[in-house]
C-alpha cells in the first residue's frame, strides 16, 4: 500500500530531499561564484582558469564528508583526479573544434562531451578495475 | 601580460545567464550526489570534475563577444569563437590544478578534513595559474 512517504515518522525520506536541497543550494552558489569571477578577469586565457574550479567539488565533498565521512570524500578525491584530466582532454578539444573546425560554443562544448566519458571512464575502467 | 580585474564585465550579463549557471551548477551537484550514492565514490568523483556549465560558458563568451564587436560594425562571428577557444584553452590549463585538488583531498581527507580541503584548494589555485604561466613562456 503507498503512502505519503514525507509523513513517514522517522524522517527517513525527509532527510535525502534536504541533503539534495542543499547540494543544489551550494552547488549553485559555488559555481556562479567562481564564473562570476571568471567573468571579471582579462585575460580570457586566465580566466579560463576558472572554468576548471573545483566548485561542484567543493559543494559535493562538505556534505559528503558530514554524510559519508573521510575515506569515502577520499575515494571521490582519487577519481576526481582521473576526472580532471578528462576534462583537460575535453577543454583541449572544444579548443580544436572551436578555432579549426569553427563550429558554434555550443555544438563544440556538446560533442566534446564523448571525449570526457571516453577519457574518465576509460581510464577508471584501466585504474580501477571497474566492473 | 597583466591579469586584470574588471567588474565592469558582469554589466555584460544579464538576470537570466546567472540564474541558469546557478540551476546548471545545483543540478550537477545534486546529479554527482545520486551518482556518487548510487554508483559509488569511485563513478562518483569522476563527477567533481564534469563540465557541467562549460556550455552555458562558452556560449555566453561567445555571444557577448560577437555582440560587442557588431555593435562597433565589426564582424564578431570569428572573433566570439576564438574569444570561447581562449577560456577552453585556460580550462584545459586549470584541470591540472584540479587534479592537484583531488590528489590532495586523496592524501590527506582522512587525517585532517579541514586542512586537506584549504590546502587542496590553495593547490587548484597555484598549480592552474602556474600552468598557464609556463604556458605564456612556451
Amino acid at each position: 500500500m503507498s503512502q505519503d512517504n514525507h509523513l513517514l515518522p522517522d524522517g527517513s525520506t525527509a532527510a535525502p530531499m534536504f541533503e539534495y536541497g542543499l547540494r543544489f543550494l551550494a552547488g549553485g552558489i559555488a559555481v556562479s561564484a567562481f564564473a562570476v569571477l571568471g567573468d571579471t578577469l582579462r585575460p580570457k586565457s586566465f580566466a579560463g582558469l576558472f572554468g576548471a574550479a573545483p566548485s561542484i567539488a567543493v559543494a559535493t565533498l562538505l556534505i559528503t564528508l558530514s554524510q559519508k565521512g573521510a575515506p569515502f570524500a577520499a575515494l571521490e578525491g582519487r577519481s576526481m583526479i582521473v576526472g580532471a584530466f578528462a576534462l583537460a582532454a575535453y577543454s583541449w578539444t572544444v579548443c580544436v573544434l572551436l578555432k579549426k573546425f569553427l563550429l558554434s560554443s555550443w555544438t563544440a562544448t556538446m560533442a566534446a562531451l564523448i571525449v570526457w566519458f571516453a577519457v574518465a571512464l576509460g581510464v577508471s575502467a584501466g585504474l580501477f578495475q571497474l566492473s | 601580460m597583466i591579469v586584470q580585474f574588471k567588474p565592469s564585465a558582469l554589466r555584460q550579463t544579464r538576470w537570466y545567464e546567472y540564474l541558469v549557471r546557478f540551476v546548471l551548477g545545483g543540478a550537477m551537484t545534486v546529479v554527482a550526489g545520486l551518482i556518487a550514492a548510487r554508483f559509488g565514490p569511485v563513478i562518483g568523483g569522476l563527477f567533481l570534475a564534469f563540465p557541467a556549465i562549460f556550455p552555458a560558458s562558452a556560449t555566453l563568451i561567445e555571444k557577448h563577444v560577437r555582440e560587442r564587436k557588431e555593435k562597433a560594425g565589426l564582424p564578431g562571428a570569428r572573433r566570439g569563437k576564438e574569444a570561447a577557444a581562449l577560456d577552453a584553452a585556460g580550462a584545459a590549463l586549470g584541470s591540472f590544478g584540479l587534479a592537484a585538488f583531488g590528489l590532495l583531498i586523496w592524501l590527506m581527507i582522512v587525517q585532517s578534513p579541514v586542512g586537506a580541503l584549504v590546502l587542496a584548494a590553495a593547490s587548484w589555485l597555484t598549480v592552474a595559474v602556474l600552468a598557464w604561466e609556463v604556458r605564456r613562456w612556451l
